[in-house]
């Protein structure tokens, strides 16, 4: 059999073409679309950034953490809060895994370690958020001047705070889905179905929060 | 129906399991310490300086080796049918003619704007007055 004659095969109908089930189909171009939507957030925040003279000091905004009093420690925070999503990502994949070998108690072990690790990213980003708060910053307000000392525009504060907010309410409804899974998960749902391929959708989800994140992350707190 | 749904949670096998989670675990930790370390490398660094700009550049590379590490292994779109992958990665490719003509085009607005508008020119060049320590709280 040539490969021909198995490609042609393959659209005969019968069969799935990709040879992926169809929510996970879907799935993947729901995030495809969500990926536009973040571009197109991340891209008129870079069109803005190039539209403007001077630009704040990411080092010089974001440089705290919880109980550091005003300490100068610019991405220490951020980075805990990186590698908090990047671990969770891994506990997702190991998840998957699991389910791949049908083992329910391993599935639910690691749903809770991802579901943790989205709550400590979540609480992470409400401490900062609050803190920034009561530095003068929200929308319409920017305390912070630009790196040269300049007057800044609230274009800053504005990008900031909507697009931290869409990806964190995105590690929000994320959490929702994976303790949904755990629930499926504990009541055998998916042990009685045979596969646990429900896991590898949210667990699609999952990674493109953490996605996204290392966009959010380099675009707002490193250049 | 449902059978055809197990077969295919059974094919997809493929793929290197623990152990390229863990490779991928810790590519992602080095790299994510690498842009750190450059990070921190900028920090008083002239801001329209040749090196800090070279320094992003560097930085924005990096972060596209760590969405295609998420991608390829933990989103596992590598072990796919190279059709299912062309749907989702060719019209992501828009996103090059996005950025560079969006991004050139904010550039030759703020050019043209502080040619043409001197007013706006003067006053972006204003320094911001010195708050005191603690006025800036809110009450």
């Amino acid at each position: 059999m040539n490969t021909t004659v198995t490609t042609t095969g393959m659209w005969k109908g019968g069969r799935s073409p990709f040879n992926v089930e169809y929510g996970k189909l879907m799935m993947w171009y729901f995030l495809m679309s969500d990926a536009f939507t973040f571009g197109a957030f991340l891209i008129a925040y870079g069109t803005t950034r190039f539209a403007t003279n001077g630009w704040p000091d990411p080092n010089t905004v974001f440089r705290t953490y919880p109980f550091g009093g005003e300490t100068h420690a610019p991405l220490v925070f951020v980075s805990i809060m990186t590698f908090i999503l990047i671990i969770s990502s891994v506990t997702m994949v190991l998840a998957v895994h699991e389910g791949h070998a049908m083992n329910k108690k391993g599935v639910a072990k690691y749903m809770v370690l991802t579901i943790l690790g989205g709550l400590a990213f979540l609480g992470c980003q409400a401490w900062e958020w609050t803190h920034l708060y009561h530095e003068g910053a929200w929308w319409g307000r920017n305390p912070f001047p630009n790196a040269d000392g300049t007057i800044s525009t609230t274009n800053f504060t504005n990008f900031f705070f909507t697009i931290t907010g869409f990806h964190g309410f995105h590690v929000f409804s994320g959490v929702i889905i994976n303790c949904i899974m755990l629930i499926m998960v504990l009541r055998g749902v998916f042990e009685r179905r045979g596969h646990y391929l429900m896991i590898e959708k949210a667990g699609l989800y999952w990674h493109f929060v953490d996605l996204v994140w290392v966009f959010v992350f380099t675009c707002f707190y490193l250049i | 129906m449902d059978h055809s749904i197990e077969s295919l949670a059974e094919e997809r096998h493929a793929g290197g399991g623990v152990k390229e989670i863990w490779r991928v675990t810790i590519i992602l930790s080095v790299l994510t310490i690498v842009e750190l370390a450059l990070g921190f490398s900028m920090i008083g660094m002239d801001e329209q300086s040749l090196k800090r700009h070279i320094i992003k550049g560097i930085i924005v590379i990096l972060m596209l080796a760590k969405a295609f590490y998420i991608v390829a292994y933990f989103m596992h779109l590598k072990h796919e049918l190279r059709n299912m992958i062309m749907t989702i990665v060719v019209p992501l490719c828009l996103f090059i003619w996005f950025i560079s003509a969006f991004l050139a085009d904010g550039n030759s607005f703020k050019n043209y704007k502080n040619k043409w508008d001197r007013n706006h020119l003067e006053h972006s060049k204003e320094k911001m007055p010195v708050q005191e320590e603690g006025t800036h709280h809110l009450e």
